[in-house]
């Protein structure tokens, strides 16, 4: 147990250390993953042999982020991409096999063992690359999309691949392998044996049984834990589902990133989608972190050293050759301009795909051992400098284009960002319903299952969680909002959740609805920059209606309102800054109620006045001349 | 000494403004110019009948600025007039604040310049229709002057005709703060692009 301690604080302080300096330096933190593992691996040798082990189990971290992924994508997105992603997706894939495999002809080495070797390199790493689309916000660009679809294409491609190389296997090599390679993609495999037929069924069964169960079966049970109220239920049903898909798919000798990709696909539209978000991805962050640190800690300076040239060269060759495929592409798809870049740099890699399919090549003596202790290094080479290629783009690319366009950026200012809904009960509906019909996009949010139902039914699409949680506001986009409204029930939920959005995102304006005047104190003191009491304006339009019912004439009715809701607004301030000087638990001092009887008097002197003078500074009062005033224009 | 100029503008659409929405962007920052948008102030017709008296005793020019709706002005500067301009304050034995400031009424018109003739469509010259006006002005010892008019609002844009108005509009309130417009001048004619460059001074 010790031991495992010992392990876990030196990834962790390397990752503490390494990372934020990396950040803050502009390198992005997979770059700092990478250093420190490096650095507690090669460099000082604190960790050993065991980051293999890690390194696969933190491979999960790639599932993870491909349920997240799934979850931001809706099936009716990913039918739109459908082209780019067989187009694109297909042509790298198919471009970079044929022409690594040529060559690796070219010098030479068998055509099976070029072919397994082109095909392993084709793959980049969605890992390192969906995390930096992440970190930059470059995820909704256009050569954001266009990598994401290519990336998508790549993890879908490892099936067939995984079951065409032992196709490729060279009897030569069969003797000398060391047996005992160890296989984390499936010691336990329930199909090997089956027929292939039978096979073909088995996969299409647990595919259907992810979408079916997906679609119909998740949502009650999300419904009956998020009633139950417990947090960490949420949490670890969450969890189960995604390690449970996980386990289906490598039962049936399928990529479990891809069975969790479309189980996030099936969920995107439910209502639990930011909740999911928010509960799994803590869990990514780590693994993925973890995965970067192995994949430096696993950099062998030996091998490297002693073939200085050839490892060199072929990480030069490859990435260029991937690039000169990507660019073509991107020409050839209209990815232009800085997009187009994006797509070449950011896909110019070898991925942690290659190193799964590596060992796999070699188990079916497809590749020999001494071809893959390069390789390997290769492969880790690469994914090491796609950050710094990542930073090109940043410090270059976007530089020179930013200079050309700049009269673009007055679209952006048209865009009128999204607004927060917190809260979709019977006050949060009407706004909801004011802003969506001004075409104005929102983000609804609620923790009550049973009021998302029932707005759902009216196709009010809302989405379950806790809107006081900092990191649920978090996934539901608060960063890009420019409007957050406080509509929840829970009087000191509303005002932690103004005091920390007003804290971390001052850009947001926040307005809030009280439910009584110390509410709505707390909420203004807590930085709400508009406070409505929920009661307010519907008693004062119950009031109007109540002076008409009495005969009094419908504008003068509609003054009196307008002049009552004057003076007391005028008055706000004051009796506001009177319960700021009481102290915490009894701010209604006596000095407060006098001042607020002291106010009710002002109010009825203000329409008395205007009642019986006919005449009023408070309101507009179309009043009169004196009925002697011709008198002076003779 | 600068002239203080007051803009009162008024237009209950201003998401379809081709027009006055830019007239009143170029006044926006503009030294000594003050610029009131009614329908945003009081979205509601509550005019606060004090704060607007007191903008008017800070400034020399008042402007009306707006889109000629019913040969009038929006309602709401009607509301304003109605409200505002009080017995003793505006007109009356001790309703002299108003003595000796001018105003100018700067209007965007549907309609092409010929038709506001006896023999146009519309029969009465724009300075006749605006009688109500200029006598409210009379009324409140105001100096009304001449209106400043951009005819077929519509379709200028369109024609390109715009850009010379924003220039011209410009220059005019330019040439109020710097007291070089010749207000007799101004009183007398039909509107002001009739002599534009006659009356600056």
């Amino acid at each position: 147990m010790t031991v495992y301690f010992i392990q876990a604080f030196i990834y962790l302080c390397a990752a503490v250390i390494a990372v934020p300096i990396a950040k803050r330096l502009g390198l992005g933190s997979v770059l700092g993953y990478l250093i420190a593992g490096v650095v507690i691996g090669p460099v000082t040798g604190l960790v050993g042999s065991e980051t293999v082990t890690i390194q696969h189990f933190a491979e999960f971290g790639v599932v993870m982020m491909l349920f997240l992924v799934g979850l931001e994508l809706e099936p009716r997105m990913l039918w739109e991409m459908r082209n780019k992603l067989i187009g694109l997706g297909g042509l790298q894939v198919g471009l970079s096999t044929a022409l690594i495999m040529s060559g690796c002809l070219l010098l030479g080495l068998d055509w099976r063992m070029s072919l397994a070797i082109g095909m392993l390199l084709s793959l980049s790493s969605t890992a390192i690359v969906l995390q930096t689309f992440q970190e930059k916000g470059l995820s909704k660009s256009e050569g954001g999309k266009s990598a994401f679809s290519v990336l998508l294409f790549q993890d879908i491609a490892v099936i067939p691949m995984l079951a065409f190389i032992p196709l490729l296997a060279m009897p030569e090599l069969a003797g000398s392998v060391v047996a005992g390679e160890d296989d984390h993609h499936g010691s336990v495999d329930l199909v090997s044996h089956l027929p292939g037929w039978l096979y073909g069924l088995v996969v299409l069964a647990s595919i259907a049984v992810v979408v079916v169960g997906g679609r119909f079966l998740c949502r009650p049970l999300f419904r009956f834990i998020a009633e139950t109220g417990l947090r960490e239920m949420f949490t670890a049903t969450a969890l189960m589902l995604v390690i449970g898909i996980a386990a289906l798919m490598s039962l049936v000798g399928l990529s479990p990133a891809l069975g969790t990709f479309l189980a996030g696909v099936v969920l995107a539209n439910s209502e639990f989608r930011h909740e999911l978000e928010t509960d799994i991805e803590p869990f990514k962050g780590i693994l993925l972190g973890l995965f970067f640190i192995t994949v430096g800690a696993g950099i062998n300076f030996g091998v490297i050293s002693d073939n200085m040239l050839i490892v060199g060269a072929a990480v030069v060759g490859i990435m260029l050759i991937k690039a000169a495929v990507l660019f073509s592409l991107a020409r050839l798809f209209r990815i232009t301009r800085h997009d187009g870049w994006l797509f070449t740099l950011s896909l110019a890699q070898a991925g942690e795909f290659g190193f799964v399919l590596l060992s796999f090549t070699v188990q079916n003596h497809v590749v020999s051992q001494e071809i893959s202790n390069i390789l390997s290094p290769v492969i880790a080479i690469t994914m090491f400098l796609t950050p710094l290629l990542f930073i090109l783009f940043d410090k270059v690319v976007l530089r020179f284009y930013e200079q050309s366009e700049e009269e673009k950026s007055v679209d952006d200012i048209a865009d009128k960002g999204t607004v927060i809904v917190a809260g979709i009960g019977r006050f949060g509906q009407i706004i909801n319903r004011l802003l969506i019909a001004n075409d104005i996009p929102t983000v609804v949010l609620d923790y009550s299952s049973t009021v998302i139902d029932n707005v759902n039914k009216v196709n009010m699409k809302t989405w379950y969680g806790d809107a006081s949680r900092p990191d649920l506001l978090h996934t539901a986009g608060i960063e890009e909002a420019r409007l957050l409204v406080v509509a929840i029930d829970d009087q000191h939920r509303a005002v932690d959740m103004v005091k920390h959005v007003k804290e971390f995102h001052p850009h947001v304006t926040v307005l809030a609805r009280a439910f009584d005047r110390a509410h709505g104190y707390d909420l203004s003191s807590a930085g709400a920059d508009m406070v409505i009491s929920e009661t307010y304006y519907s008693a004062l339009e119950l009031g109007g209606e109540a002076l008409k019912a009495l005969d009094v004439h419908p504008f003068k009715a509609e003054q009196m309102k307008m002049a009552f809701s004057k003076t007391d607004h005028e008055s706000r301030e004051e009796v506001y800054q009177e319960w700021l000087k009481g102290d915490g638990d009894n701010r209604f001092t006596r000095s407060w109620i006098t001042l607020f009887l002291e106010i009710e008097q002002r109010l009825v002197a203000a329409i008395k006045r205007n009642r019986i003078e006919g005449h009023d500074r408070s309101e507009s009062g179309w009043t009169p001349p004196p009925k002697d005033y011709l008198d002076e224009f003779d | 000494m600068p002239k203080k100029i007051l803009i009162l503008y008024a237009h209950p659409a201003q998401d379809q403004s081709e027009v006055n929405v830019q007239m009143f962007a170029k006044a926006l920052n503009i030294e000594h110019v003050t610029c009131v948008d009614l329908y945003a102030e009081y979205p509601q017709h509550d005019i606060n009948v004090e704060l607007e008296q007191e903008r008017l005793r800070q400034h020399d020019v008042v402007i009306f600025l707006f889109p000629l709706y019913w040969y009038s002005t929006p309602a709401i500067l009607k509301d304003w007039m109605d409200l505002v301009l009080e017995y003793n304050f505006a007109y009356g034995k001790q309703g002299k604040v108003l003595e000796g400031k001018v105003l100018l009424p700067v209007i965007s018109a549907g309609g092409a310049e010929v038709a506001y003739q006896e023999d146009g469509y519309n029969h009465f010259s724009i300075r006749e229709l605006l009688r109500p006006l200029e006598q409210t002005a009379n009324f409140c010892f105001m100096q009304f002057i001449a209106p400043f008019i951009l005819f077929g609002a519509r379709t200028a844009v369109e024609e390109g005709r715009l850009s010379d108005h924003l220039r011209r509009w410009h220059t005019l309130l330019q040439a109020l703060i710097d007291d070089r417009v010749n207000i007799d001048k101004a009183k007398d004619l039909e509107h002001l692009s009739v002599d534009f460059e006659g009356i600056l001074q």
